[in-house]
């Protein structure tokens, strides 16, 4: 479903974000990718959605050449792929249902339509009782879910999170990643940037390491006790 | 529509600004609306001068009938000539009393007697006054020539400079409007630069930013325009009785209500062509 190829980024101050990246994720993954602050996990969700553009490489998205797509076309592509930002980027001077319902609006959706899934997407992530609520007016964990709710309004193909878990507590955390496997097990194909190793050593998903912008990793989904001998034999887990 | 409503909210979060670009705007439109007045009003002006009978002939006391007769179908035989009507001295003295029935004093010392019969005779051009004018004064029965040639030629050449100071205070108005509203909508994207890049990620094409900020402008050039011509239009109403004392027998006031409108309309039209300008500018200039 997304193919990178040799992929690099670089600024320019001549950092390189990413050097020669090259994976594949499948329809219907779900995919952690993890490594220090720097190690190029923001630059590689950005690209996906052609925030940025790569210095060199191709990024595939199913057949389609997402660095050669003129920028009118870029609209379409943000449509299959619904983003859950670091920043979240709510609109603070909009309702919780007006932020859900922006992307449908800049569709032209049918109004009555949109507010229905606005609605049912709201009851989806579990905050259905704060849509008139602004964003200020909300808790941690009650704007990701909101910013999950933007992300899945399209109910896109891929869904990118990224550091969804940054500033919640364990608890949230968790209820948190459990909503995103539940979206995952609709088929939506899933992307988590994180640091949380609580969650990623918890949890049998595959795991891309990046470090200093190159693939240092690429562990596929094990079972539980394939994990548990692992851990006996390297105590550290995956990320430290 | 939710263009429309995206566009109200930015003039409602922001009313200064929006007061600025009105109010730049409807004095570019005062001033659009005040010459327009003048300049219509002036070509009225010489347009009634044109059609009236612009040639007068005063006859001798003594000439005789017959003469006038004779001098009367002459003119009316010739290509130049438009129209001739002979004004008796009964004729001349109910105009006498029309024109002063308001001051008896003068009507008293007035009879028939005094007042001179006369031959109006208008041109089919301008240029042919003169001709005619030097054809009756030739005439042994005529006591004086009056036409309006010069001043229909002051009032021409008024005009045609009122109309280039007009013109020239219009594009600078015009020109200086289209800055102002450029920098205050640029000033507003700017603001909502964030906003606008969460749009962008959320897939908005760039139409859906743009329409907002176009529509703005062409907001601010209506209502400037709107309240440019209504304040031109209530001065209008308001000096008509002092004009029309001042312009006599000329036809220009009361103005009909249809041109006012005419004019707001056309003004409209300005307004939607110089609020899309200063839109687009901002527009290209922000939101590349």
């Amino acid at each position: 479903m997304i193919r990178l190829e040799n992929v690099t980024k670089t600024f320019g101050t001549g950092a390189s974000a990413l050097i020669e990246l090259t994976l594949a994720i499948e329809k219907g993954e779900f995919v952690f990718v993890v490594g220090p602050s720097g190690s190029g996990k923001t630059t590689l969700l950005r690209l996906l959605i052609h925030d940025m553009v790569p210095t060199t490489g191709s990024i595939f998205l199913g057949d389609l050449d997402i660095t050669k797509i003129p920028n009118s076309k870029i609209p379409h592509l943000r449509k299959r792929i619904g983003v859950v930002f670091q920043d979240l980027k709510m609109l603070m001077d909009r309702t919780i249902f007006e932020n859900i319902m922006l992307p449908l609006e800049m569709a032209n959706l049918d109004q009555k339509a949109a507010k229905e899934q606005v609605s049912k997407i709201l009851e989806q992530v579990g905050i259905g009782e704060h849509k008139d609520k602004f964003p200020v007016q909300l808790s941690g964990g009650e704007l990701q879910r909101a910013a999950i709710a933007r992300a899945l309004v399209f109910s896109p193909e891929i869904l990118l999170a990224d550091e969804p878990t940054g500033n919640l507590d364990a608890t949230t955390s968790w209820e948190i990643v459990k909503l995103l496997q539940d979206i995952n097990a609709l088929g939506t194909t899933v992307v988590m940037a994180t640091h949380n190793t609580d969650v990623v050593n918890s949890l049998l998903k595959r795991v891309i390491t990046l470090e200093k912008g190159s693939l240092k990793k690429d562990e596929k989904p094990k079972s539980h006790s394939e994990k548990k001998e692992k851990e006996t034999v390297k105590p550290e887990g995956v990320l430290k | 529509m939710k263009s429309v409503t995206t566009a109200w909210n930015h003039i409602r979060r922001s009313p200064y600004q929006a007061l600025a670009a009105i109010m730049i705007m409807m004095l570019t439109f005062l001033a659009i609306s005040i010459f327009s007045m003048v300049t219509i009003g002036s070509s009225k002006i010489i347009a009634f001068f044109e059609s009236k009978p612009q040639v007068t002939a005063f006859f001798k006391t003594d000439a005789k009938q017959a003469d006038i007769d004779a001098l009367t179908q002459s003119m009316k035989q010739s290509e130049q000539v438009a129209d001739v009507k002979f004004v008796s001295k009964q004729d001349a003295l109910k105009i006498y009393r029309e024109q002063n029935k308001n001051d008896p004093l003068l009507l008293d010392l007035v009879t028939s007697d005094i007042l001179p019969s006369s031959l109006e005779v208008s041109a089919n051009k301008i240029d042919d006054l003169s001709p005619i004018a030097d054809s009756l004064r030739s005439s042994p029965i005529v006591s004086e020539v009056i036409f309006q040639k010069d001043v229909v030629q002051t009032l021409s050449s008024w005009t045609t400079a009122l109309r280039r100071i007009g013109i020239a205070v219009i594009v600078v108005l015009s020109v200086v409007s289209v800055f102002i509203m450029a920098t205050i909508i640029g000033f507003k994207i700017s603001q909502k630069r964030d906003e606008i890049e969460i749009m962008r990620l959320l897939s908005a094409t760039n139409w859906y930013i743009r329409w907002p900020f176009l529509l703005e402008g062409i907001l601010y050039g209506i209502v400037g325009a709107f309240f440019g011509w209504l304040i031109a239009s209530v001065g209008l109403v308001y000096a008509t009785p002092y004009l029309q004392s001042f312009l006599g027998s000329i036809p220009l006031l009361p103005v009909p209500l249809f041109f006012l409108l005419g004019l707001l309309v056309a003004e409209f039209i300005v307004a939607i062509i110089l609020g899309t300008l200063s839109s687009f500018l901002a527009v290209l200039r922000y939101l590349k």
